[in-house]
């Protein structure tokens, strides 16, 4: 039995999560249906949606805010960071404007998180 | 200028202010926002988890922000940014607004309505006192956000935060990412204020240690920061000592609180509620001055900005009402209290003749209790209503829905309180 807290989204419920000797994951504490798939991803490949920012000039501010499309395991963040790091974009640009398309094979691309 | 609403700040609340004000029949709308461009905090809030509620999607502040900056650019809601408000007088039927910019100058606006959606702002080093020297390198987490996500400047290499309110939290993870070592997360209280998935997902992901029940008790260094002293504290959240350690870092994060921006508000004579900083608002969201009205951060602060766009909505549609003359004086008063182990409720009280099906009361509680009964009572302590609640805490606000019926049983006086279950 292991104890969780879920973060898919700002609720935060806490998460009983038992694995059965036949491999089936049960998931108790879940007030919604999301918390299911949550639970048995964080106990096989936890995965996180990463922000961050890209560089950008002629807009409104120096960054622009991005993040990826989907949520990638979590011990990619600094392999996407580092990619993000060598981003330069000239404004504008409009918000959902894919940046890099999927990011180090995994499916998520890097999308503009508003217009610049 | 005439206008039928001005409202100040262009932030979440604002902008939702306006929008329902909007759509219920008022076109004669300007929102004055100080910053360059609409969005308010939004704008450096780049992490996601906003809009669960009101889109039923998990967006980024940005997004968020930009949602409503597009459903508004369909009105003909004007706006005015740059441009900073000085003053609110009350004269009479109009109210007068003050205001400065960089193309017009003074201004001076008439308006039939305001609503107040200033947002707050964050405690700094100064509201906490913390002892030694004062190098640079000590910033409010929110002030470091601003610099490190939109103007483009990391503000450090080694990292101490204090405070684990979400701001303090999010900007470890971010410090992070961007290359830093956040050394500690240092808390006075014995529980985090925090959102729980963010420690789950800023703090632990991160392995960086949360250390509860301690604070700071020194600053060093003498161009730049150098290091900071911690120390554990009792249960008076007095430091103990002998366990002072020292922590090498170039940077001071303060996540230490917000408080309400209300000089505007004091300045015209409105009441504050010395409990959450912010106006005394009725069930319209009106404050004590008949016409302006509040939202948001400016009022309470909020733990989610879904909340701060619904209670935006809220004063939007009650400025509507007033300007359509449908809001009523009212006689019936009832004042809402906070009882034992409560800090404060918002609305603090209620005119029963603008209740239509019922009155959604929030508040929050001193402290962490489990098992604990939500109660509210009457003027003769008669319990009108109870909920049972396996966990509270004073980081995430509650709510309580009261049918009219409930408060019509109220005589004058409701008070909210928790209770041991029996």
């Amino acid at each position: 039995m292991r104890e969780m807290i879920c973060i898919v989204c700002p609720k935060g419920c806490r998460l009983s999560v038992d694995q059965q000797p036949d491999g089936e994951i049960i998931v108790m504490g879940n007030a919604c249906n999301r918390g299911i798939p949550y639970a048995k991803k964080e106990l096989t490949n936890p995965t996180r949606v990463i922000t961050s920012t890209v560089k950008i000039s002629g807009g409104i501010h120096k960054r622009l805010p991005v993040k990826t499309s989907i949520d990638i395991p979590k011990g990619l963040n600094f392999k996407v960071m580092e990619e993000l790091s060598k981003i330069e974009l000239q404004s504008p640009i409009k918000v959902g404007t894919v940046i890099i398309e999927n990011i180090l094979d995994t499916g998520a691309n890097i999308v503009a998180t508003r217009d610049m | 200028m005439k206008y039928d609403l001005i409202v100040i700040g262009g932030g979440p609340a604002g902008l939702s202010a306006a929008y329902e004000a909007y759509n219920n029949g008022i076109e004669n709308i300007l929102i004055l926002e100080r910053d360059k461009e609409m969005g308010g905090i939004l704008n450096q809030c780049i992490h996601n988890g906003f809009g669960v509620h009101s889109f039923k999607e998990e967006l980024t502040g940005p997004e968020y922000a930009q949602r409503y900056v597009e459903m508004l650019s369909s009105t003909k809601v004007s706006t005015k940014l740059d441009t900073m408000v000085l003053s609110i007088e009350n004269d009479g039927d109009m109210k007068k607004v003050e205001a400065i910019n960089t193309e017009e100058g003074y201004l001076s606006l008439e308006t039939k309505a305001v609503i107040l959606a200033m947002g707050c702002r964050e405690r700094t080093r100064g509201a906490i006192q913390i002892p030694g020297a004062r190098p640079s390198g000590v910033f409010t987490a929110g002030t470091a956000q601003r610099y490190v996500n939109m103007e483009g400047y990391m503000v450090g290499k080694r990292v101490v935060i204090l405070g684990s309110g979400d701001i303090g939290l999010i900007m470890a993870r971010r410090m992070t990412l961007e290359g830093a070592k956040v050394e500690a997360c240092v808390e006075l209280m014995p529980y985090s204020n925090g959102l729980n998935r963010n420690i789950v997902q800023c703090l632990d992901d991160y392995d960086i240690p949360l250390l509860l029940a301690h604070t700071i008790t020194d600053i060093k260094g003498k161009h730049r920061l150098e290091g900071v002293t911690i120390q554990k504290v009792d249960e008076n959240r007095n430091p103990i000592p002998g366990t002072e350690r020292d922590i090498e870092c170039d940077t001071l994060l303060l996540s230490v609180g917000l408080i309400p921006e209300n000089e505007i508000t004091k300045n015209a004579g409105i009441a504050i509620d010395p409990r959450t900083s912010g106006p005394l608002v009725n069930e319209a969201m009106e404050t004590n001055v008949k016409g302006i009205f509040a939202c948001g951060n400016v009022v309470h602060v909020h733990d989610l900005v879904d909340f701060v766009s619904e209670e935006g909505k809220k004063a939007g549609l009650s400025a509507s009402r007033f300007i359509k003359d449908e809001l009523k004086e009212g006689q019936d008063v009832t004042e809402i209290k906070n009882g034992d182990r409560v800090n404060y409720t918002v609305p603090q009280n209620i005119r029963l003749e603008n209740i239509l099906d019922g009155q959604e009361i929030m508040f929050r509680v001193s402290n962490v209790f489990k098992n604990i009964n939500i109660t509210v009572r009457n003027s003769e302590g008669e319990l009108i209503k109870k909920m049972r609640r396996p966990v509270v805490a004073p980081g995430e606000m509650e709510k309580i829905k009261l049918k009219r019926e409930e408060i019509e049983k109220a005589q004058g006086l409701l008070t909210i309180a928790l209770e041991e279950v029996i």
